[in-house]
């Protein structure tokens, strides 16, 4: 098996007495994008800040690339593109001449630089305008330059921090778009910090949750839903009643049963099986004509590990 | 070496030449005060070298590092520019270095120009039909070094002040008082060792002594900006 492009062991990061980052221990495989979860002022951002070697670790260690962070920041830089919380593009110059700069910084030929900008500027819709000073661009338009801008040198790892934060949902969807495509043409791995669930669902392989520095969970959308959500059973008929409310709600299966809009929703503990709910809906009067089985959203997931962390 | 120009070009693009043709019009005002206006004023004693004429032209270097240092170094970290930056591959020192080249550079070629074209206009407005410069001529060139000492001066103050500064506005207030503050100290100490200096020195001992003092101050503060603009502190910070 393959080195994980990221690896973190008992990682911390301490700011006087506030544990920012508390003993983390993280792989990450190559080629995926990975969603690291939490709310705000969870450690998403120092963390990405440790992982690039910009801050020090109080406790642990981490390598990115196989590089230390602690010793070997300059070759994770170089190898690495970052959008961090900030857009950090300059605003009174052009579109270009941002991609240019960074094409400079990291050493590319000048051919080479036209010739990936004008890629990277057309793949985002954004050629037309690469004349135009920056700041008087969109937040949407901003944010597709800064997610170029990480790509210029065809880094084998990004990381990105929240990029669709302040988005409505149609430029949100737009940018999700353009980085999955981008991704996986380009073959790059992605660290994407987010507190955008359905942002995580659409584009990540593997997600991390974090709360207040720990590590919570992590696993495959799937895997978390699995492990953690809650399985949900909706069914469509007629003659649900009280009575046949308070026979389930007695059912050791049934975490929780109500009627929504004449539908009955039920949710079931573990993988428990409906067969016997709905025989018992039956006997009870009740005539069932449709049953829909869900898996919980990776939502309900998030809210369940931080209603656990909080006990 | 690479890195140093790349950051030399980026900050001629973002903070000289920002927004097309408005950008020449401050320095415009600038050249053509100190190039045509004031030289047409003072006619023959433009090229004697008054002490108002040296002043005007330390004022030049004040005047644009004043505008361009804090905005340089305290405007990245207000428009959060600064930590992409950092996570780049370039090194600190190339940063630093290059915004101080930028700007002690633009203040000095505008100085150079302004004197330039000053004696140009006089020559070209003279009706007798000789040519003239400056003379001395060596009053020339350490007017020359003077005012690049000067710029350095402001533009090492200027990233010490700018890297302790959250916004532009207070680094440029921070920096205008510190200027005032360090003008009268060095005004009223130059006025008291004046007699006793030239009793024992000549003229041009005198001169190169102000030089060698200014070139010691500038080492040392940029000795000190280099050590403080590192990436973990300018992280935190």
């Amino acid at each position: 098996m393959s080195e994980p492009i990221i690896h973190t062991e008992h990682l911390s990061r301490s700011f006087d007495a506030v544990k920012a980052i508390d003993d983390l221990s993280l792989e990450i495989p190559a080629g995926i994008v990975f969603g690291f979860l939490g709310p705000n002022g969870a450690g998403k951002t120092t963390t990405i800040h440790l992982l690039l070697g910009l801050l020090e670790p109080t406790r642990g260690q981490a390598r990115v690339l196989g590089f230390d962070t602690r010793t070997q920041s300059d070759a994770i830089h170089a190898r690495c593109g970052a959008l961090l919380e900030f857009s950090g593009l300059y605003e009174r110059m052009s579109a270009e001449d941002n991609l240019d700069l960074y094409g400079r910084i990291n050493l590319m030929p000048a051919a080479n630089r036209k010739a990936r900008i004008k890629e990277l500027l057309t793949h985002f819709d954004l050629w037309e305008r690469r004349k135009e000073l920056v700041g008087k661009w969109s937040r949407g338009m901003k944010q597709k330059l800064a997610v170029a801008r990480t790509l210029i040198h065809r880094p084998p790892l990004i990381f990105l921090d929240e990029p669709t934060a302040g988005f409505d949902p149609q430029a949100a969807a737009a940018l999700h778009n353009d980085l999955a495509s981008l991704v996986e043409r380009e073959g790059v791995t992605v660290f994407l910090n987010t507190h955008n669930l359905v942002e995580a669902e659409k584009l990540c392989a593997r997600v991390g949750v974090i709360r207040q520095g720990k590590l919570l969970a992590v696993g495959s959308p799937d895997e978390l839903r699995g492990s953690k959500g809650t399985p949900q059973a909706e069914i469509i008929g007629t003659g649900f009643n009280e009575q046949i409310l308070t026979l389930l709600r007695a059912m050791p299966e049934v975490a929780l049963a109500e009627l929504q809009n004449g539908h009955l929703l039920i949710n079931l503990h573990g993988e428990s099986k409906i067969g016997p709910l709905v025989s018992l809906i039956v006997e009870s009067g009740g005539q069932v004509e449709e049953i829909r089985r869900d898996k919980a959203s990776l939502e309900e997931v998030f809210l369940t590990l931080m209603e656990e962390d909080k006990r | 070496m690479s890195d140093l120009w790349t950051m030399i070009w980026k900050e001629s693009k973002d903070l000289l030449f920002q927004g097309g043709w408005r950008a020449f019009i401050r320095p415009g005002i600038v050249i053509g005060m100190m190039g045509i206006v004031l030289p047409l004023q003072m006619r023959a004693d433009w090229f004697t070298f008054s002490p108002i004429e040296i002043t005007l032209v330390i004022f030049i270097s004040f005047f644009f590092i004043l505008n361009f240092i804090g905005d340089a170094i305290a405007g990245e970290h207000e428009r959060h520019t600064l930590e992409t930056l950092l996570a780049s591959r370039i090194s600190d020192r190339a940063i630093l270095l290059g915004k101080v080249i930028v700007t002690v550079g633009y203040a000095w070629i505008m100085v150079i120009v302004s004197m330039l074209l000053g004696a140009l206009v006089l020559n070209v407005t003279n009706r007798t039909g000789s040519w003239t410069f400056y003379t001395p001529f060596g009053l020339l060139i350490y007017v020359f070094i003077l005012s690049l000492l000067t710029s350095l001066l402001v533009a090492n103050g200027g990233v010490l002040i700018s890297l302790h500064s959250p916004t532009v506005r207070q680094a440029q207030q921070t920096l205008i008082l510190c200027t005032l503050v360090f003008g009268v100290v060095v005004g009223l100490g130059l006025n008291a060792m004046a007699a006793s200096l030239f009793l024992v020195l000549s003229n041009n001992q005198i001169l190169l002594l102000i030089l060698a003092v200014l070139a010691t101050i500038d080492a040392i503060l940029l000795g000190i900006a280099l050590a403080s603009f590192k990436r973990s502190r300018l992280i935190l910070s």
